[in-house]
């Protein structure tokens, strides 16, 4: 039963990380990014290649998905996404759509379709006993990892002159602009560095979640629950959707199996429908 | 006799910003009113409370004696309400004439024939022909709105509210953008409506205010300020502070 | 003859015809239909692909409804189309065998949760719109895996039997009946959302795409015409999984994928959205760079399909239609100002 809950909030950090990046751009520009799974895959299959390719460490790649997926963010909002600011939702969804699709497609030409597995390394294997409680020393990794990320992401949010900016921005991107803050600059950083944590969670989360090339499709679902439920507007929002969202999906696969992602769905569509503008009600006040 | 639109204590807060601040306003049947005041006073604000594209934090709206506090905008129109909009709402890939047609046939309960094709009913094609006729509309009638000058934007936003034939009809500075010398001809559009039509204007070109006007309601801050016949509201030496931008000393 | 000019050539100086205009049939539309049926019997090898496509744009054609008329953003359109097709499947599995009533009673169904989910629909921003009809697709496929025992969950729902058309024609192996039932039901169909589209209640959906304010000031229920419009695409979609249930008999999960969503959008742009015949003209290219892209990279078609997305998004307004449009234009432009030379 602990073992439970405590499996699903490693779920539930991982999938925060993976999802705080999109929560930020969609508050910040009102830009949907359906194709965000696709930057936490390339960290995915990063790891796999260098892993199981040239034996590079798994410590290594951590810091080297969160990397390349952040520069691959900014290579395509610099080209691509800078041009879908100002047009439609639908535009956006389609857009990004047809990333997915091409993404999900090129991995499945390069890398097959099958999951990929890694081998942690041993320092990271097994179990310790927690309080009287077996934890897998990896979950425990990741907890603390994601946990110290939640507190620097804070922290750069609220004691920053960027972390000010970024607020002031999403608040109101015209005002923000009025007042000489350099919105374009701060949604290229924003988006590298959402990009990037897809990436490092992707490697984070290879182990836990399963990577397949259908991963950004599969997961889109799990980012829209984390911020329909949790809002766009906070991190801490997003935070505990994502440990709600782990834990019940961990116990309900372990529980009620036959129900499977029911559950999840549901709980998008009823929140959706109990606060349908409270969600990004400002983007949409002006 | 009982006003036509009437609104009591009425109070719109949009977070800490008092935008209608306990505003009691009667207009009787046939009125030539104007409502003024500076930018940001609530004018707006006010008309969108009346018609029900917001509701109130507080306070009442009667429309011929009836709550329609509750009410969503179509069945205020139904019960004869209409108005236009400051900034144009038009349908962009439309032209003037089907604008029209469509206001037409929502007026005649028509809008919901899903078989018979728009412009099979002559009569509403032959009325909406006169409106753009009457407006000055006729040589952009096909073209895309999106397309036409704005001066003549102006001009079908006002006709889209006249095609709903209205016993009240709210004018939210009909002139506002166009160019002095096309302003007089949107106010002869006005004055000559039927005098049984009930007709609130807000507009800041006094000049219009004072040719329209028969009464003036001054509002400022979201409150009603001074109210009277235009004569005295002319001569109010409160009124030009108000306008002149100064501090208000005393009410 | 001069009755038949006019009716070609409608007189645009006045104010009906120009409103008429578009009501009438041009010859290109009516030669296409006659192709169509004509193809039954020249073109016998391809019917299966033709049954396929004629479906398909019926499909596409009631997604064009909602979004390309009413302005209504949809990723779960697909869930209308599963069940159409599992209800038509279901009826056929337990002996109510009649092509015809199956089609009404799935186009109903769908219809049915078309009209109760528009009013989750119909609330908040597009973003909002977006994620609960995809919920509500991404549930029903969750539902019609887990009813296993009555849907056949994963394996597909089997044992579908079908009568004759009308009591005429049995349906064949070669897919010839099935081809002519489809077509038919796509003519009667598109016929009939020409007319709706064309008619006040259709120009007023535009109108409330396109400005929901005005609407609602010019005393318009706005709300009401959407949940009608929405109920009706929903039928729309039933009928077209309908058909693929019969016309295959059978039903595999898949019809509630993602995919069939985010295909007919794609579909749609490609084609040219708001003005019906987008809809079949996508299907049509669709099919045929599906059938051209899956030739040469199978498994990997997909990345085209992305591809195309991307450019289409990007620079391609308006899809196939507003091009040939834009390039009619453009000669016309050209030549009259060669004639004024
Ligand atoms: N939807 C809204 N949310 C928040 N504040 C609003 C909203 N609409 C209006 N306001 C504020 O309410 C006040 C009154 O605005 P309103 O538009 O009614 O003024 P107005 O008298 O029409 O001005 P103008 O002469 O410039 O048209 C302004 O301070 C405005 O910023
Ligand atoms: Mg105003």
């Amino acid at each position: 039963m602990l073992t439970i809950l405590f499996d699903g909030f490693a779920y539930g950090m991982i999938l925060f990380v993976l999802a705080c990046g999109l929560s930020v751009t969609l508050g910040l520009m009102n830009f949907i990014n359906l194709a965000h799974g696709a930057f936490a895959m390339a960290g995915g299959y990063l790891t796999v290649v260098l892993m199981n390719r040239f034996g590079v460490s798994f410590f290594l790649c951590i810091p080297a998905g969160f990397l390349v997926s952040a520069a691959l963010g900014v290579v395509l909002e610099r080209t691509l996404y800078v041009r879908l600011y100002a047009r439609s939702h639908l535009d956006q969804v389609l857009f990004s759509i047809g990333l997915v699709f091409m993404a999900v497609s090129a991995i499945d030409y390069f890398m097959g379709a099958q999951q990929q597995l890694i081998t942690l390394p041993p320092s990271l294997q097994g179990r310790v006993s927690l309080f009287g409680i077996q934890v897998g020393i990896y979950r425990l990794f990741v907890i603390a990892i994601c946990l110290v990320l939640a507190v620097a992401l804070q922290l750069i949010l609220s004691r920053t002159r960027f972390g000010s900016q970024l607020r002031a921005a999403v608040d109101d991107a015209r005002v923000a602009r009025g007042l000489g803050i350099n919105v374009s600059l701060i949604f290229t950083v924003t988006f590298a560095f959402g990009s990037g944590l897809a990436g490092l969670g992707g490697v984070l989360g290879a182990e836990i979640l399963g990577m397949d090339p259908t991963f950004p499709l599969k997961f889109m679902i799990y980012f829209l629950v984390v911020i329909s439920v949790g809002g766009a507007t906070t991190l801490t929002g997003p935070l505990l959707a994502s440990i709600l969202l782990g834990i019940a999906d961990v116990a309900g696969k372990y529980y009620v199996p036959t129900v499977g992602s029911f559950i999840i769905y549901t709980i998008m569509v009823v929140v959706l429908i109990l606060r349908p503008q409270g969600l990004f009600g400002r983007a949409n006040a002006r | 006799m009982t006003p036509v639109l009437e609104t009591q204590t009425l109070c719109k807060a949009f977070g800490g910003l008092i935008a209608t601040n306990d505003v009691s306003f009667k207009l009787p049947a046939g009125a030539r009113h104007a409502l003024i005041g500076p930018n940001g006073a609530g004018k707006t604000t006010f008309v969108n409370l009346l018609t029900g594209v917001l509701q109130p934090t507080s306070g009442r709206v009667l429309l011929k004696g009836e709550d329609i506090t509750g009410l969503p905008s179509y069945q205020r129109v139904k019960r004869g309400l209409a108005r236009t909009f400051q900034i144009n709402q038009l349908f962009a890939d439309l032209t003037p004439l089907q604008h029209i047609v469509l206001a037409i046939s929502q007026r005649e309960g028509a809008a919901t024939g899903w078989w018979r094709p728009v412009g099979s009913r002559s009569d509403i094609v032959d009325e909406a022909e006169a409106l753009l006729r009457q407006l000055n509309l006729v040589d952009v009638r096909d073209q895309r709105t999106e397309t036409i000058a704005y001066g003549k934007q102006r001009l079908l936003e006002i006709a889209v509210a006249l095609a709903a034939k209205p016993a009240v009809l709210l004018l939210d500075e009909p002139a506002a953008g166009v160019p002095e010398t096309e302003r007089h001809q949107i106010l002869d559009v006005i004055e000559a409506l039927p005098a049984d039509v009930t007709l609130l204007l807000i507009e800041h070109d006094m000049q219009l205010v004072f040719r329209f006007a028969k009464t003036i309601s001054v509002l400022v801050n979201g409150g009603l300020f001074v109210e009277g016949p235009a004569a005295e509201i002319a001569r109010d030496p409160r009124v030009k502070k108000v306008y002149l931008g100064e501090e208000l000393v005393d009410v | 003859m001069f009755a038949l000019l006019s009716y070609f050539r409608p007189d645009t100086a006045t104010a009906a015809g120009t409103l008429l205009a578009p009501v009438r049939w041009r010859p290109l539309e009516i030669l296409f239909w006659l192709v169509a049926a004509s193809l039954l019997w020249l073109a016998p090898s391809k019917v299966l692909l033709l049954n396929e496509i004629a479906i398909l744009a019926l499909f596409v054609l009631s997604l064009d409804l909602i979004l390309g008329y009413a302005g209504i953003v949809s990723l779960g359109h697909g869930a209308f189309l599963g069940v159409g097709a599992y209800a038509a499947g279901l009826l056929g599995k337990h002996g109510f065998t009649d092509p015809v009533m199956g089609l009404l009673i799935a186009g109903a169904a769908a219809g049915l949760l078309g009209f109760v989910t528009s009013f989750l629909v119909l609330r908040g921003t597009d973003l909002t719109k977006l994620m609960v009809t995809l919920g509500v697709a991404l549930i029903l496929r969750e539902l019609a895996n887990k009813f296993g025992n009555i849907t056949g969950g994963a394996d597909g729902l089997t044992g579908v039997v079908m009568g004759p058309v009308l009591g005429l024609f049995e349906f064949d192996i070669f897919g010839k009946t099935a081809y002519g039932y489809s077509l038919t039901v796509l003519f009667i169909l598109f016929y009939v959302a020409r007319r709706l589209v064309n008619s006040p209640y259709g120009l007023m959906l535009r109108a409330i795409k396109g400005n929901s304010l005005r609407t609602g000031a010019m005393g318009v229920p706005t709300n009401h015409r959407l949940v009608t419009i929405y109920t009706i695409a929903a039928v729309y979609a039933g009928i077209a999984g309908a058909l693929l249930a019969q016309t295959s008999q059978f039903v595999s999960l898949d019809v509630l994928d993602f995919h069939r969503s985010a295909d007919a959008l794609l579909i749609l742009v490609l084609g040219g959205s708001g003005q019906l015949w987008g809809a079949v003209i996508g299907s049509i290219a669709f099919k045929i760079m599906y059938d051209y892209l899956a030739a040469i990279t199978p498994q990997y078609w997909q990345f085209w399909l992305g591809l195309v997305l991307v450019l289409i998004v990007l620079f391609g307004k308006g899809g196939i239609l507003g091009f040939v449009n834009s390039s009619r234009e453009w000669l016309a432009h050209r030549l009259g100002k060669g004639a004024a030379k």
